[in-house]
């Protein structure tokens, strides 16, 4: 285990954190400002892949990475239409078996539309092949995420902390029956949040599709990680999404190589532990 | 729409039956289909649903029988199975189920079937016992067992010259057999296992923490076994890692099986792996198959599809020697040999497993260009699994 070791092992963590990243946020801004739980959040990011493997045969993956979360926002907009603005006020249980229907009836809709054989698609030139760090090799695609990671953290932390629609959010977040008192149309700025946290969902799931296979259960495979993510995170918060999914990305990456035989477990043991300690989880968004 | 399909087909069968020969003592048979056709084996229950129709289709017309189709989805869930497994046999009153594609769904209707006396043939699950120690008389399995894929492959890679191997597989049942009985047969020949990870089962898509390792063991080779997404997964991560170049990827052939080779593109070129069955095997069986096959389908088929192909193939054998009640089905079926796409194919009547031999194939790119082929490397004689328990041999 040398120097090699840990820095590929960090990357990896790293690589899994900013893809997390790029979900969770989505989930915990929408549920800060909405008090909302949407669980269909991971079947949005399977039909973000869905569309980039359908669309990048013919777009190429550069349309297929602009598409994808164009699309996936597109649908968070009907489904904000049709479903999730009635639900606004029927409390969480209700909102919850809705989401949760919801998920299944999309799974049917992905297996209806794209069949039940996995897709795959292929990595764009620029982005295929190897950088080397010394005496590691690192594939050039997942240096890529992290560094989509960060840069959608930045303009997330840069919109929120220092723009006036970002004053907005947080207002709404923290009393929206107050944000609402100072004139600020709140309806309107939770379905334009929902509509982002969709389209980054969309973009989680373009940005797998090359890494990993495209199935109609994908969606329901990264649930449970990114509400893993918010809850160790806290509720509704940037930083909370940002330093969840670290410490997700890291636990399991170097879980799953140095205890191997608690690789499945050591996630939830952990969240076992915030839970007892921080019951808000770590930064959470109303203190 | 499926329902419609169904009779149809079921007319159309019985109406070529009726036609061909008008004989006195003809008898309808009816199939229940255990398949899954939603989770994550959903792929594979239509796969093996479109081979089994195709065989009834293309040998319907050796026997007299008629056949009715009843399909009942397993959801891949053990005690959902259990119970259409009972509705197929005590409300349909099926003759013979035929399916099952989990060796944990196979284990639960085992007792089932076995008691009810209602003969089942496996069309998929490969665990090792139930062709062994809980073997029974009405099940026969027309697919592969976990350790006849894996065991020729450890000889056979050591005679290719290579010493150390790294493992890597899902960590349940199905992963440590096929591992199992290659490490087995690999050390046995004096090679030597540097390594072995085993990763959480359909929790892991991302396999990069475990690329290090394998790098790291000093192997000459690494040989896994995933199958389904995990395989895509793995095949295109190993890839990007750059391994593929420094140490040769082998595995049991699920790993770049014809069903989803074409989601891993150039990434499973060069990976080579043993399996019962390519599309790309060279006899007049296989090339009826494939055209059939791929005129209704519009693609190559898989190991799957061709399961669900000899099944059908099995059962007309058996109802055309005169056989159409549980009974005399069962005991038909464990007299089974045909020459079938896969070669030589038989039944072993000690066991009630398949008898086939393993092709070694290389994934290469076709020649026009477009898509990826299956090249049979070696072709590795058919050896009857060992008892292992069982006592049908007596």
């Amino acid at each position: 285990m040398d120097v090699g070791f840990w820095l590929f092992q960090t990357l990896n963590a790293l690589q899994l954190s900013m893809l997390l990243f790029l979900l969770s946020v989505g989930l915990t801004v929408i549920f800060g400002l909405m008090h909302f739980v949407n669980l269909a959040h991971g079947s949005l990011y399977a039909l973000g892949a869905y569309v980039a493997a359908s669309t990048a045969g013919v777009v190429g993956y550069w349309g297929a990475f602009f598409l994808a979360p164009i699309a996936v926002a597109a649908i968070g907009f009907v489904l904000y239409a049709l479903m999730i603005r009635r639900m606004r006020k029927s409390g969480p249980m209700a909102q919850v078996l809705v989401t949760f229907g919801l998920i299944f009836v999309l799974l049917d809709l992905t297996r209806i539309i794209w069949g039940d054989l996995a897709l795959g698609i292929q990595l764009p030139p620029l982005l295929s092949g190897r950088i080397s760090l010394g005496s590691l090799e690192y594939p050039i695609y997942r240096m890529f995420i992290i560094a989509l990671g960060l840069a959608v953290f930045a303009a997330l932390a840069l919109v929120l902390g220092r723009t006036q629609i970002g004053a907005m959010i947080r207002a709404g977040v923290d009393n929206d029956a107050m944000a609402a008192c100072l004139g600020i149309n709140v309806e309107k700025l939770f379905f334009a949040v929902f509509c982002v946290g969709c389209a980054l969902a969309g973009l989680a799931g373009v940005i797998a599709a090359p890494i990993l296979s495209v199935t109609p259960d994908m969606g329901l495979q990264i649930l449970i990680p990114t509400l893993i993510v918010i809850v160790i995170g806290g509720l509704g918060s940037l930083k909370g999404a940002f330093a969840g999914s670290l410490i997700y990305g890291f636990v399991q990456t170097f879980g799953a190589v140095l205890l191997p035989s608690f690789a499945s477990v050591i996630v939830y043991a952990l969240l076992a532990v915030v839970l007892v300690i921080r019951p808000t989880g770590l930064f959470p968004a109303k203190a | 729409m499926k329902k419609l399909t169904q009779t149809a087909v079921a007319a159309l069968i019985a109406t070529l039956g009726t036609s061909a020969v008008t004989s006195a003592n003809a008898e309808d048979i009816k199939v229940g289909l255990l398949l899954p056709y939603s989770g994550v084996y959903a792929a594979l229950g239509n796969e093996i649903e479109a081979g089994f129709r195709l065989g009834l289709e293309t040998f319907g017309g050796e026997t007299t029988d008629t056949f009715e189709i009843v399909t009942e989805d397993t959801e891949v869930k053990p005690p959902v199975a259990l119970g259409k497994a009972k509705k197929l046999v005590l409300q349909d009153e099926v003759d013979v189920l035929v399916g099952i594609v989990s060796s944990g769904v196979l284990g639960a209707v085992r007792d089932f079937v076995d008691g009810a006396k209602v003969p089942l043939i496996v069309a998929n699950a490969g665990n090792d016992e139930a062709t062994g120690a809980s073997c029974s008389a009405y099940i026969t399995r027309l697919s592969f067992s976990n350790g006849q894929v894996n065991r020729p492959m450890g000889t056979h890679l050591y005679e290719q010259g290579v010493r150390k191997v790294f493992t890597m597989a899902p960590d349940y049942a199905a992963g440590r057999q096929m591992i199992g009985a290659f490490a087995e047969s690999f050390t046995a020949a004096g090679g030597e296992i540097v390594g072995q990870d085993w990763t959480p089962f359909q929790k892991t898509q991302d396999f990069g923490p475990y690329m290090a390792n394998a790098k790291a063991s000093g192997a000459d080779a690494v040989y896994v076994f995933y199958a389904g997404g995990e395989a895509i997964s793995f095949v295109k991560q190993y890839d990007s890692f750059g391994l593929k170049a420094d140490l040769p990827l082998y595995g049991a052939g699920f790993l770049t099986s014809p069903l989803y080779v074409n989601a891993q593109g150039p990434a499973a070129i060069g990976v080579i792996a043993a399996l019962h069955y390519v599309p790309t095997i060279e006899n007049d069986a296989n090339k009826v198959f494939v055209e059939a096959f791929s005129a209704a389908n519009g693609r190559s088929p898989s190991e799957f599809a061709v399961h669900g192909y000899d099944a059908a193939r099995a059962l007309v054998l058996a109802s055309a020697g005169g056989a159409n009640d549980g009974e005399a089905l069962a005991a038909a079926l464990s007299k089974t040999s045909f020459d079938g796409p896969r070669g030589a194919t038989s039944i072993d009547p000690a066991t009630n497993n398949i008898v086939q031999p393993i092709y070694v194939y290389e994934t290469v790119a076709n020649e026009n260009g477009e898509g990826l082929t299956q090249k049979i490397l070696a072709t590795l004689p058919a050896t009857p699994d060992a008892a292992n328990g069982c006592t049908l041999g007596g």
